[in-house]
């Protein structure tokens, strides 16, 4: 499944390491992140729940990048 | 400027004017320590703030540990007035890139604004404003004139002329009348239209594009992910870097030449290295390149599904067309019927009637040849014969519509027609009945579509068509085509395709052009499927990797030399930033480039990258 969610975030480098740390949040399959379009578009495993997922991806982006917010 | 922008001005406003004012005081010392305190933390407290935060969480190699530490060395070492004129340099050059980011997200989003707001509906004589969301199929809205067509549907009344610019980049107006279908997205110009939606808003024509183009730079192209990369492995190499230029080369002098160590000197050299070493301009610069370069292609009418399209594009050197609807008008017209054993009119109408049942331009040509009603009761027993034609009972008759390979197939002989253009060969209740010639015309820009592509470096072009061979032959002579395969069935055409990618090298990309009807599998075999034309036709809009919104063939060259635009200038970027910080990191650590140098190399080339990176936005006059 696929989900598309709005971020913000102030700098292309940021928005690479937000898209590396959501890659590896478990649950997460795939991960891309759109700078130009401050968008997230997250591939959660199968019979994974993408709310309680994107909370672990939230808390993942926040410690690589203090600065950033997932809109949920 | 947003919120958070301007209270950066506001610092740097304030900083600057600070350090202006401390470097004319005669002052010295620990004061002077202490003064210039006052403007660093005002400008550089959340940078500093942000690089501890990511020591804690273990993310140490950012560009504000970068800073961080070189302005708190230069501080250290005594050059107070450096390092917070580093500081705030760096923080004006963050604004102008936020700034200029900002602007032009602003920008191509009004490049696109045809997302509409609202829908009329009629309610007791009056008009009320609904959300286009809420409206179901087969509501019958109200358009004014000026408005924008929200949703998809059939105009039920009215007359109007309608402004297609926002959606094909074509100027030039279009009639609609009662019957005809209209699209979402273009503006109502005239007179008032009365529309039955055919869709939902969500899958409406307006809804797709804005998704495609919204969603587009998602697919990453392989130079924004070299500068992902890039950006992982350098940022920490070159903080050991300056750590090694910081100590080693003090120890050589003390312990190996018996010389004076020089500490001071060296450090602010590796301060020098960090400052400079910023990966900014590049990791900023290469995905605004691709945004910019996106967002002027769809202005011009022509939707880039990802910047990876962008960048096979730009390396395309050979183009397959499809030939109907492509090159040609795919609007065909009876130009004569021949050897017919009963009246003309009558097999017309025997052939209308056995094709009706088919989307095919040639049925659609032969139905308004026949000009009356179609009673699809009279037809029975159809059965299509993907390229052959078409067997159906008509009135309870055995009627065979279609080409040279269905009369084959059927084993009767069949009379060759001498002129050029598509043949109906028609079987009438088993017997040869005579032939239905059916010409199609070609688009008004095709011959300078293919004279287009070749002076953009085009190396090869292809036509392939179900078409018959004399047909195509003559077309392709017509046009300056240089190959063409003819009579190929719809997975031929796959076959033919993938011996093309075989021959060629591994760098030359090539490009299957087609209307999306038919071509499907085409579009999505070939490096990169251009649908063309494809306003209203979803299964183009999916299967293909670029889309020209309106159906002229000027648009792929013009798409071609947008696409190489946009990679010159993310090249340029590359090679400019990198090439700027490795001579300036060379002169940083012979001692040569002082801080000054340094902020410019920080500072300046993100700067210059970003301005050269708008300009894929330019793209009308190519």
């Amino acid at each position: 499944m696929k989900k598309t969610y709005k971020i913000d975030v102030d700098c292309a480098n940021c928005a690479n390491k937000m898209e590396e740390a959501a890659k590896n949040t478990a649950g997460v399959k795939d991960a891309t992140v759109n700078f130009m379009a401050l968008k997230m578009i997250v591939e959660f495993e199968d019979g994974q729940e993408p709310k309680t997922v994107m909370q672990e991806v939230l808390k993942n982006c926040k410690k690589v990048e203090d600065d950033c917010e997932i809109f949920l | 400027m947003n919120k958070k922008q301007k209270k950066v001005l506001i610092r740097i406003i304030v900083a600057a004017t600070l350090i202006v004012v401390l470097s004319l005081m005669p002052i010295e010392g620990y004061v002077k320590f202490g003064l210039f305190m006052i403007p660093y933390l005002v400008i550089g407290y959340d940078i500093l703030k942000k690089a501890f935060k990511g020591i804690l969480n273990k993310q140490v190699f950012d560009e504000n540990f970068l800073m961080a530490v070189a302005t708190i060395g230069a501080i250290a070492l005594g050059d107070y007035k450096e390092g917070t004129a580093v500081m705030l340099f760096y923080q004006i050059g963050e604004l102008f890139q936020s700034y200029a980011v900002g602007k032009s997200r602003k920008n191509i989003s009004e490049l696109m604004d045809i997302r509409p707001d609202y829908a009329n509906i009629e309610k007791d004589g009056k008009l009320e404003k609904v959300d286009p969301d809420e409206v179901e199929i087969g509501t019958v809205i109200v358009v004014q004139p000026g408005e924008k067509i929200p949703i998809d549907g059939i105009v039920t009344e009215g007359n109007s002329t309608l402004n297609t610019s926002a959606l094909t980049g074509e100027s030039l107006p279009r009639q609609t009348a009662v019957g005809d279908e209209v699209i979402s997205g273009c503006i109502n110009m005239t007179g008032v239209l009365k529309i039955q939606t055919t869709k939902e808003f969500g899958e409406s024509t307006v809804s797709k594009i804005l998704d495609l183009v919204e969603n587009s730079s998602s697919k990453k192209s392989k130079s924004e992910n070299f500068i992902s990369k890039f950006a992982k492995y350098y940022t920490p190499a070159v903080c050991y870097g300056a750590l090694a230029l910081a100590i080693l080369p003090p120890l050589v002098r003390m312990l190996a030449m018996g010389i004076a160590p020089e500490w001071g000197e060296w450090i602010y050299r590796a301060l020098t290295f960090l400052v400079i070493s910023c990966p900014c301009a590049l990791v900023i610069s290469i995905p605004l390149s691709f945004f910019a370069g996106i967002g002027g292609a769809s202005n011009q009418g022509v939707l880039v599904k990802g910047s990876n399209y962008l960048e096979t594009l730009a390396q395309t050197k050979y183009v397959v067309f499809d030939k109907t609807g492509t090159m040609t008008q795919g609007v065909f017209e009876v130009s004569g019927i021949h050897h017919s054993k009963m009246e003309n009119e009558k097999l017309l109408e025997y052939a209308a009637l056995a094709e009706s049942s088919s989307g095919h331009p040639i049925s659609k040509s032969l139905q308004k040849a026949y000009g009356k009603p179609i009673d699809r009761n009279r037809v029975t027993d159809v059965e299509e014969i993907s390229g052959n034609g078409v067997i159906a009972k008509v009135d309870g008759i055995a009627v065979a519509a279609g080409n040279a390979k269905l009369m084959k197939r059927l084993g009767i002989e069949y009379k060759e027609c001498h002129h050029v253009g598509t043949v109906v060969h028609m079987v009438v209740d088993g017997t040869y009945a005579g032939h239905i010639l059916i010409s199609d015309i070609l688009k008004p820009h095709a011959k300078e579509a293919i004279h287009a592509l070749k002076k953009a470096g085009i190396s090869k072009t292809v036509m392939l068509t179900g078409d018959a061979k004399n047909v195509a032959e003559q077309i392709a002579k017509e046009l300056g085509i240089e190959e063409v395969c003819s009579e190929l069935l719809p997975s031929d055409k796959v076959e033919k395709v993938e011996e093309l990618l075989k021959k060629k090298g591994e760098k030359e990309k090539l490009a299957f052009v087609g209307d999306g009807i038919n071509d499907a599998p085409v579009l999505s075999r070939a490096d990169i499927g251009i649908a063309m034309g494809a306003l209203g036709s979803d299964a183009a809009i999916e299967a293909a990797d670029v889309v020209l919104m309106d159906d002229d063939p000027l648009k792929i060259a013009k798409a071609i030399k947008i696409a190489r635009k946009c990679i010159r200038i993310v090249y340029e970027n590359i090679y400019f930033a990198i090439g700027i910080k490795i001579i300036c990191l060379i002169l940083g650590a012979l001692g040569i480039a002082n801080m000054w140098t340094a902020i410019f190399a920080d500072v300046g080339v993100m700067v210059i990258a970003v301005l050269n990176a708008i300009r894929a936005l330019f793209v009308k006059k190519l």
